[in-house]
């Protein structure tokens, strides 16, 4: 069985697939237009010194979001993967 | 210049290297820098083809045609105003499927697109694979590959946006899912049966818009009540149903859907991503594992910052006192000159206030060149997401670093690029407050000073006190920043969604440019408006002359003088009487000065002035400061009524004249640091955000400068120091 996740919870170099993304009004939009839309597979590649931002890589390039804006997105991970 | 035949813009995400296109069709020298959102209103450039000249226009980078920011609306506008003949859509390969995001909404709104396929050269190396044939038969329009920095393509992209098969605008179908069709089918019927804009906007484009929230098009609709209302209500009634059966909103199923719709042409083997190369990291991961690492990361941050800092003073003392010395020579040439008003003009007024500038240019080039390198190999951006932490605390932003920096977060730099470098700030929130304060950084114009207070009251500690302002410059600014956005411009925070771009090697041309533009906008500016405040303050120093009663008794002395020298032949009798001869000579010019509209000034505010610690003389070279801070120190000078040759030992002079001790010393660099900015960099808070915000700033930071200034100096006095 396939767990799901909070972005927010990923370990750095861990990898799933973009689930659910709740994010509305404008941090919705921008975090769409930015490519991160259900069906993405996303890797956390690192967090910065303070733990906040995060920085992932999706679609060939990286992205960072605050941790306050990964809350809004739920990530599917492998099956093999183990929390 | 003759008629241009067409008109072709450039458009795509940020940092696709749009302006690197631009620059190499147009051979502009428009600025490029590895950080999205560099470019912020849009260019125009012209182009010799075989068919004719053609227009090209560089547009802002967005990565969407929202109405969110000021950007995408500048680059909205442009397209369905002007109505370019077609555009070449910039995309970073590396990252086809989110540039292309873009290039499908281009599509529906029916412009007709080239797709210049940019930075095929880092291909290779990410293993990727694009295959453009496909590509252009897929999506049904040209596909140029290009590498812009090397111009390798770029005429034949810009050819093919001419010849490009669809002359006419045609807006792009797709389908947005059982859920949306319907009721975009029955809005896009209601819309062109109306008319509605018709020459403007395709009706679908208008209905998917309306559908996604799109403010100014809503507001597009209010003209027509009707219309509206019926819109409203069909939008409306899908977004309930969308909630409750899919729990999302119809904008964010038509972006899964856009998506969708990508990825569906990248599957039919467009795109192939090598299997042996996929794991492997790419080397700006490796990169980032250090320099962003949790604890070498800011460890290595403050190095950089601090090695700049010493660079740039070490290394731009030498030229430095190159310049410094033709200036002195100069003003020795001029020195020839037969005394008066003229010679007064050129050695006071003229030289010491352009010469002074000028000086330090070596020094503002050695620093542009760091802050140059930093933007365009990548590492600003990791600035950014390394404080933003830290930054959000006080109300700003990560993107708020870049702006402090450029202003002189690292001494050296200029609030004018600064404020305006705050455009990649998409709040307007944050925008204002980063541009308020990025002005209390020690910009190089202010640095005179520092150094001439250091050498004059901490002769052994010159490097150290510089990198205390500097500190004290940044947390100003944040505090300020703070007390601005709990108060006057309170607000949540905006969201850090950002583009971490890769690492690049800059090119030693993009560096030596880049320097050179903001190096050059600093020489401009003290041709210009440097050299217009220091004859305006010379002449407010030297008028109105002193009336002939005062200076009779003064010229009789120095006259009596004058003929006992010429009888005078022994050496020591000589040394005496040219000694009380100078004397004289300096009380003269000091009656003078305290006569003249500059003098008089002085005195006036010196009351208040005085809790601080400033007398009437600083106080003219403070006022001067209003207008630019380079002319501090050599109003300063004149008001201590010293000529150019004297000026190496202008820091002794200083420390031993009356009324000045290191509580004074400290107090006036605090005050020099934090008060209000220049007049050029008011005239571009005022374009940034509004005369009232520039006025604001004025008063502002006056008024904070000089509360910190009277604590310090108070303080100080009652220590003792
Ligand atoms: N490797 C490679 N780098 C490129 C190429 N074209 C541009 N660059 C680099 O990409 C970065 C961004 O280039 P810009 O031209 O400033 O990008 P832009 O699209 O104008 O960006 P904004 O103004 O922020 O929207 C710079 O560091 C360029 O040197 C290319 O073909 N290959
Ligand atoms: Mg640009």
């Amino acid at each position: 069985m396939s767990t799901i996740v909070n972005l927010r919870q990923m370990r750095v170099d861990q990898r799933g697939i973009i689930k659910t993304v709740a994010a509305q009004g404008e941090l919705g939009r921008r975090i769409r237009d930015m490519g991160l839309v259900p069906g993405t597979e996303v890797t956390v590649i690192g967090r910065a010194p303070l733990k906040d931002p995060v920085a992932l890589r999706l679609k060939g390039f990286t992205l960072t979001l605050r941790n306050s804006e990964a809350d809004f997105i739920t990530v599917e991970l492998p099956e093999d993967d183990l929390v | 210049m003759s008629e241009a035949i067409a008109t072709i813009a450039l458009a795509g995400n940020p940092n696709a290297g749009k302006t690197t296109l631009f620059n190499a069709l147009t051979g502009s020298r428009q600025h490029v820098g590895n950080y999205p959102g560099i470019t912020v209103e849009k260019k125009e450039g012209f182009v010799d083809m075989p068919s004719g000249t053609v227009r090209v226009i560089d547009l802002p980078g967005t990565y969407s045609m929202t109405a969110y920011s000021q950007e995408e609306l500048v680059a909205r506008d442009f397209l369905v105003k002007e109505r370019p003949q077609g555009i070449i859509n910039v995309i970073d390969a590396t990252s086809l499927e989110r540039n292309l995001y873009l290039t499908v909404q281009f599509l529906e709104l029916g412009i007709p697109v080239t797709l210049a396929l940019n930075m095929v050269d880092a291909l290779e190396s990410k293993g990727i694979r694009i295959d453009s044939d496909r590509l252009a038969d897929l999506m049904r329009l040209p596909v140029v590959r290009t590498v812009a920095r090397s111009g390798l393509g770029v005429r034949e992209a810009l050819q093919a946006a001419l010849t490009h098969p669809r002359q006419s605008w045609e807006p792009l179908f797709i389908s947005y899912g059982p859920d949306l069709d319907p009721v975009l089918g029955e809005m896009t019927k209601l819309i062109s049966n109306a008319g509605f804009l018709a020459d403007t906007y395709p009706p679908r484009w208008l209905a998917l818009k309306f559908l996604e929230n799109d403010l100014v098009v809503r507001q597009l609709f209010e003209a027509d009540y009707e219309l509206h209302r019926r819109l409203r209500d069909m939008a409306d009634e899908v977004a309930r149903h969308c909630e409750k059966t899919l729990k999302t909103q119809p904008e964010f199923l038509i972006a899964d859907y856009r998506y969708g719709y990508i990825s569906s042409i990248l599957r039919q083997g467009v795109l192939t991503v090598m299997p042996d190369l996929q794991g492997r990291a790419d080397l700006s991961d490796k990169i980032d594992a250090v320099l962003t690492h949790q604890v070498a990361g800011p460890a290595i941050m403050l190095a950089i910052l601090y090695g700049l800092f010493s660079v740039t003073f070490t290394l731009g003392e030498i030229p430095m006192g190159w310049v410094e010395t033709a200036f002195a020579w100069l003003a020795e040439l001029a020195g020839k000159m037969p005394p008066g008003l003229t010679r007064s003009l050129i050695i006071d007024g003229i030289i010491a206030g352009v010469g002074g500038v000028l000086g330090f240019v070596p020094l503002i080039l050695i620093m542009f060149l760091g802050i140059t390198f930093l933007e365009d190999s990548g590492y600003m951006a990791r600035m950014a997401y390394m404080l933003d932490r830290v930054f959000r605390i006080f109300g700003l932003h990560g993107s708020s670093v870049v702006p402090f920096i450029i202003s002189g977060g690292i001494p050296g730099g200029c609030a004018v690029p600064g404020v305006m470098a705050a455009r990649t700030l998409r709040s307007p929130k944050e925008k204002l407050a980063t541009l308020l304060t990025a002005p209390f950084m020690a910009c190089g114009a202010k640095v005179p000073v520092f150094i001439l207070l250091a050498a004059a009251f901490f002769p052994e500690h010159g490097a150290r006190v510089m990198f205390l302002i500097t500190l004290a410059g940044w947390a100003a600014a944040l505090v300020a920043a703070k007390m601005m956005r709990s108060t006057i411009i309170r607000g949540p925070s905006t969201p850090f969604v950002m583009e971490l771009p890769p690492y690049r090697m800059p090119t030693a041309m993009g560096l030596v440019l880049h320097t050179w533009e903001r190096g050059w906008q600093y020489i401009r500016k003290a041709g210009t408006v440097i050299l217009a405040i220091a004859v305006l303050i010379w002449a407010m120093m030297t008028f109105p002359g002193l009336p002939q009663e005062i200076a009779a008794p003064y010229e009789a002395e120095m006259a009596g003088i004058q003929e006992q020298l010429q009888a005078e032949t022994g050496e020591a009798a000589r040394g005496e009487l040219e000694a009380s001869l100078a004397a004289l000579e300096r009380r003269l010019k000091e009656e003078a000065l305290t006569h003249s509209l500059a003098g008089r000034l002085g005195q006036a505010i010196e009351p208040v002035t005085a809790w601080a610690g400033f007398d009437w003389r600083t106080n003219i070279a403070l006022l001067g400061g209003i207008a630019a801070k380079e002319v501090i120190v050599s109003t300063l000078a004149t008001a201590h009524s010293m000529s150019d040759a004297e000026n190496t030992d202008f820091a002794a002079r200083i420390a031993a004249a009356p009324g000045w001790n290191t509580s004074v010393a400290v107090s006036l660099m605090i005050f020099v640091l934090l008060y209000s900015p220049c007049f050029v960099t008011v005239v571009a808070i005022a374009r940034e955000a509004s005369w009232g915000w520039a006025a604001f700033s004025v008063v502002f930071n006056t008024a904070f400068a000089f509360a910190l200034a009277t604590a310090t100096y108070q303080l100080g006095m009652s220590m003792g120091w």
